[in-house]
């Protein structure tokens, strides 16, 4: 078996003992080493990222490489496999973790200053299923800062990560680590978070899968939280079918969180091999484009998503007809142009309050300079342990929050956030005029990103998630699919989105479009 | 001069009784546990980690909101207030605003008047910071301690009223077990409102709060005194602002933590990691029918039925304990409930206050308590006897009849003897019985004396009075 292997492959081989998983394991860590570049690290002040990206060029997928760890895991599961006993439907399965969810025992950088040298006292839920199910953590993975970002490059450990499609561009994000370290076969799965696209865009970019599940479908416990309405955990995998291996292991009702759904978790291996035939599959002309504010002038501009993905969702559509799926034109979703201004309000309202526990108390960073009292220590410790875009976010929750102001954006984003659930209700409604069963649109308006390109616009920046943020609104599960390469050679991506704890019918549609499409991508031979 | 009123309105937080926190299962009552012991991840606000609501500390809260008349909310929410403190260690803290757990209801006073109350809700306790040699430390075993917030209106118009309203709380909380009721370890804590206003007048004057008077003695002097504060301010053609005040237990003065322009904006928002607290009717039907008889019903029962005085009703039902146990007593007895609360009142209420007892520890059962009175209405015992028979009872851990026996307490019942007795006490003393007969009647309780010295107690003493006046007297 080597690093491209699939999570399906590796399992099935594993239990069978046809491969042992120290075996895989020494696969992969070899191919780590092989494209990771440089070994990240919070940046010392003065130093250029760039310079250190030229020196070791690669991936920079991981903050930790937990090896020794994994090492442990590994030789148990091929003892349990030994002994005969089943080594559970990951066995043997290497995997990586958003740094975003705590593993215990393992420091837990949120891609923070702040949290530096912090270590969780526990493993969060969706990390200890997979790892009860037989999956080997190799080590937790970059991302934005307390994943405020699209595209990976604002994270305290540096080099941030390349996307390996082309390692001048991003990967990504929030999830930047995650799709990079997938696409370039260090790991096949892992897991991610998604608040307003984060698992779903750079999955995009970096051409691989990613899935958003329904709020509430996997235990947030252990996700350190930005805005804890939307945040949801979820698998980022090279195919279809290890995203539904690894749901299938994720989700559930769990004591350690009562947001957590306590509906059954359907056989969702079963349930996508049933095909698209008969399905109702919508097409939206709102998903088509995107709606910005213009920096300069303030006002609100208008644009086509790139042809070539709106070509590739089209063709999906061509691609699933052929298959007996109806399809759906003309859709329409007249809130979607407002799910970016409402999410800047109130993630920013729960991102404020969730960032008030890192005060330099109890662990984490605290300023090493002197202090008059806790309230300096405070100041100091938060100005110097939050990067610019934590910043950034408190100050506008902190504002939009206050008495005074809450009424004016606080409640009406809610309401706008009603108003975007209610589009949903609408098309997927089995008396309404749609009665869709699932929506096909585009990913993301365009294709990854250079490095340097858009960050700094912190507006910009997030109205690239435009696509994917009313999926969280509306707290449906969505996922993201490859479809192709463009001219460049860069990954493209259409999104199918489903009903409330629809997973089957999401996986469904993406296993079908997936075989339909010619298979997943493989992983990029540029890296090599 | 004109006539002031004072308009006092009490804002309490009251510690729940559950075994665990409100969202961990840490342990809920550190009490004198070491610093940082009763803690875990959730409660000390980890990355990652998210509150699981104790169903109980609800059942709880239901309790008191159903005991004191209010309305309960079909559904209602948490909340999250936001500040920065040390003790705080998520930076918010989970509480309950806009859609509170209860609204309304009341609690009545001794004179019958009741004190509406405005809000009843849930929340999670902060820790403790101290300062020693310069240094800040943080103990977070109280933090998730769950709370009831209790606010009520300004219906409260003397110091001795917002006494006795906490006095009542406190005597209904424990009834319900909602709460231990410890004051003095900060079980029930207390913030008070006060105003004044001309009398008559209908309108609410500015208010002041003075935080943390969670005493009963506190509370009375610490709202007189700013009753007197506001009435000079506004005499002297002042103004009275919008005060923070706190206790000063050194000088037992009033003095002022902040005015009103540094009040905090808590940036209030509905908890996103907790579901809304759903009660529908069966819970609330399951919570009503197991409602204990509230002390102040009990007491006016007491009364009626027993023919009891409102002292002895009032005092017998400070507690619930305490009232089942006099009832069971009653019950057991079957003479007269006067007798059964006397004994309860006078001998095993002292008993247990001197011995430290808690019911638990409590030998004299109500059936022993029964047999006592009835060893004493046979006879067999004198009724001061029961005094003595009581702690040794306790001591013992055996039936009243057993202990009479072996300590040979029972009254001398051969009259014979003690006929005989009692004659040679009067040959022995001729002289004072020629005083006696000379007209010295006080000499009877002196020659009583002598007997009883005689038989360690056990004659009945009116018998041998009897005697003796026969005797000296025929
Ligand atoms: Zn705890």
């Amino acid at each position: 078996m080597d690093y491209t292997a699939t999570a399906w492959d590796i399992a099935q081989a594993v239990r069978a003992g046809k491969a042992s998983a120290r075996d895989v394991l020494e696969a992969v860590l070899e191919r780590i080493r092989a494209v990771e570049g440089a070994s990240v690290r919070l940046l010392a002040p003065g130093e250029d990222p760039e310079a250190l990206h030229r020196q070791h060029p690669g991936v920079h997928a991981f903050i930790t490489l937990t090896e020794e760890r994994a090492r442990r895991q590994a030789e148990a599961i091929d003892r349990r496999v030994a002994a005969g006993e089943d080594p559970g439907p990951l066995a043997g399965v290497p995997i990586t973790v958003k740094d975003i969810l705590t593993v215990e025992g393992v420091r837990a950088t949120a891609g923070s200053r702040i949290l530096y040298e912090y270590i969780a006292p526990y493993t969060a839920t969706a990390v200890a299923r997979l790892e009860a199910a037989g999956a080997v953590v190799l080590g937790k993975v970059n991302l934005d800062e307390f994943t405020f970002g699209s595209s990976g490059e604002s994270t305290a450990y540096q080099p941030a990560p390349r996307n390996p499609w082309d390692l001048d561009r991003v990967p990504g994000g929030s999830s930047s680590g995650s799709a990079a370290a997938v696409a370039a076969g260090m790991g096949p799965l892992s897991v991610g978070t998604d608040t307003a696209g984060s698992i779903r865009q750079p999955a995009a970019f970096c051409g691989v899968v990613g899935l958003k599940p329904t709020y509430g479908r996997v235990s947030r416990y252990g996700l350190i939280a930005f805005a804890s309405s939307l945040d949801t955990v979820g698998p980022i995998t090279r195919t279809v079918t290890d995203a539904a291996l690894a749901l299938q292991v994720m989700a559930g009702p769990d004591r350690y969180d009562a947001t957590a759904a306590t509906r059954p978790v359907p056989d969702y291996l079963a349930e996508m091999h049933k095909g698209v035939r008969g399905l109702r599959i919508g097409l939206s002309p709102d998903m088509f484009r995107i709606t910005y504010v213009d920096q300069a002038t303030g006002e609100l501009v208008e644009t086509r998503i790139d042809p070539e993905i709106e070509a590739a969702v089209r063709k999906a559509a061509d691609l699933l007809a052929d298959l007996d799926a109806d399809i759906v034109d003309d859709v329409p979703l007249p809130h979607l142009e407002y799910g970016i201004p409402a999410y800047f309000v109130i993630s920013r309202v729960e991102a404020a309050s969730n960032l008030h526990r890192y005060d330099g108390v109890k662990y984490g960073y605290r300023t090493p300079e002197p202090v008059e009292d806790f309230w300096e220590m405070y100041r100091k410790t938060r100005g110097q342990g939050f990067g610019l875009q934590p910043k950034v976010r408190i100050l506008m929750g902190m504002y939009v929050s206050a008495a005074q102001y809450s009424q004016r954006y606080y409640e009406r984003a809610l309401r706008v956030r009603t108003l975007i659930r209610r589009d949903f209700e609408r098309i997927f409604d089995p008396e309404g005029p749609y009665r869709l069963d699932v929506l096909l649109g585009p990913t993301t308006p365009t294709p990854a990103f250079r490095v340097g390109e858009v960050y700094g616009d912190t507006v910009l920046m997030q109205y690239m998630d435009q696509l994917l943020v009313a999926a969280n609104h509306a707290g449906v599960p969505a996922i993201a699919v490859p479809a192709g390469l463009n001219r460049q050679g860069l990954p493209l991506s259409v999104q199918f989105i489903a009903p409330d704890f629809r997973e089957d019918l999401l996986l469904r549609a993406a296993y079908a479009y997936e075989q339909a499409v010619g298979g997943p991508l493989p992983v990029p031979s540029r890296l090599d | 001069m004109t006539a002031y009123e004072p308009v006092i309105g009490l804002e309490i937080h009251i510690q729940l009784n559950t075994k665990s926190k409100i969202f961990c299962s840490c342990s809920a009552d550190p009490w004198e546990a070491e610093p940082n012991t009763q803690i875990c991840p959730v409660c000390t606000g980890h990355p990652g980690v998210l509150p699981v609501l104790n169903r109980v500390a609800v059942e709880k809260a239901l309790r008191l909101a159903l005991a004191l008349g209010a309305e309960v909310a079909e559904v209602s929410y948490f909340a999250r207030k936001n500040y920065f403190y040390p003790d705080l260690p998520k930076g918010y803290q989970i509480s309950q605003y806009d859609q509170p757990l209860a609204t309304g209801g009341a609690l009545p006073l001794e004179n019958g008047r009741r004190i509406r109350i405005r809000r009843l809700h849930l929340e999670e306790d902060a820790g403790k910071t101290k300062r020693e040699g310069g240094r800040r430390f943080v103990d977070f075993n109280r933090c998730g301690v769950p709370l009831i917030e209790l606010v009520t209106e300004p219906d409260i118009r003397s110091p001795e009223e917002a006494a006795q309203f906490l006095t009542r709380l406190r005597q209904l909380v424990r009834w319900l077990d909602v709460s231990l009721g410890h004051m003095e370890r900060g079980h029930i804590r207390c913030d008070a409102n006060v105003s004044v206003r001309p009398k008559g007048s209908q309108s609410l004057g500015e208010k002041t709060e003075i935080k943390n008077v969670n005493l009963i003695d506190l509370l009375r002097p610490a709202i007189e005194q700013e009753i007197q504060r506001q009435i000079q301010v506004l005499e002297a053609g002042g103004q009275i602002e919008a005060w923070t005040l706190e206790w000063d237990e050194h000088q037992r003065v009033l003095r002022k933590m902040r005015g009103k322009e540094t009040e905090a904006d808590y940036r209030y928002f509905r908890e996103p990691d907790l579901l809304p607290i759903v009660v529908d009717r069966a819970w609330l039907e399951e919570v009503a029918a197991e409602l204990p008889e509230l002390p102040w019903e009990r007491e006016k029962r007491f009364q009626e039925e027993y023919g009891l005085p409102e002292y002895d009703a009032r005092v017998l039902t400070t507690e619930r304990a305490l009232a089942d146990y006099f009832e069971a007593a009653v019950k057991a007895y079957g003479g007269s409930p006067k007798a059964v609360a006397n004994l309860v009142i006078n001998h095993i209420l002292r008993l247990m206050n001197e011995q430290r007892l808690t019911w638990d520890d409590l030998r004299v059962t109500p059936a022993r308590l029964a047999a006592i009175l009835r060893l004493v209405d046979q006879g067999v015992i004198h009724k001061n006897a029961a005094k003595k028979l009581i702690p040794l009872v306790q001591e013992r851990d055996q039936e009243p009849k057993v202990v009479v026996e072996a300590e040979g307490m029972a009254q001398m019942q051969d009259t014979a003897a003690l006929e005989a007795l009692c004659a040679r006490i009067v040959e022995a003393h001729p002289e004072e019985a020629a005083k006696y007969r000379a007209g010295k009647k006080g000499l009877l309780g002196w020659f009583v004396g002598q007997v009883m010295r005689e038989t360690r107690g056990k004659a009945n003493p009116q018998e041998v009075q009897a005697i003796l006046r026969r005797l000296l007297e025929g």
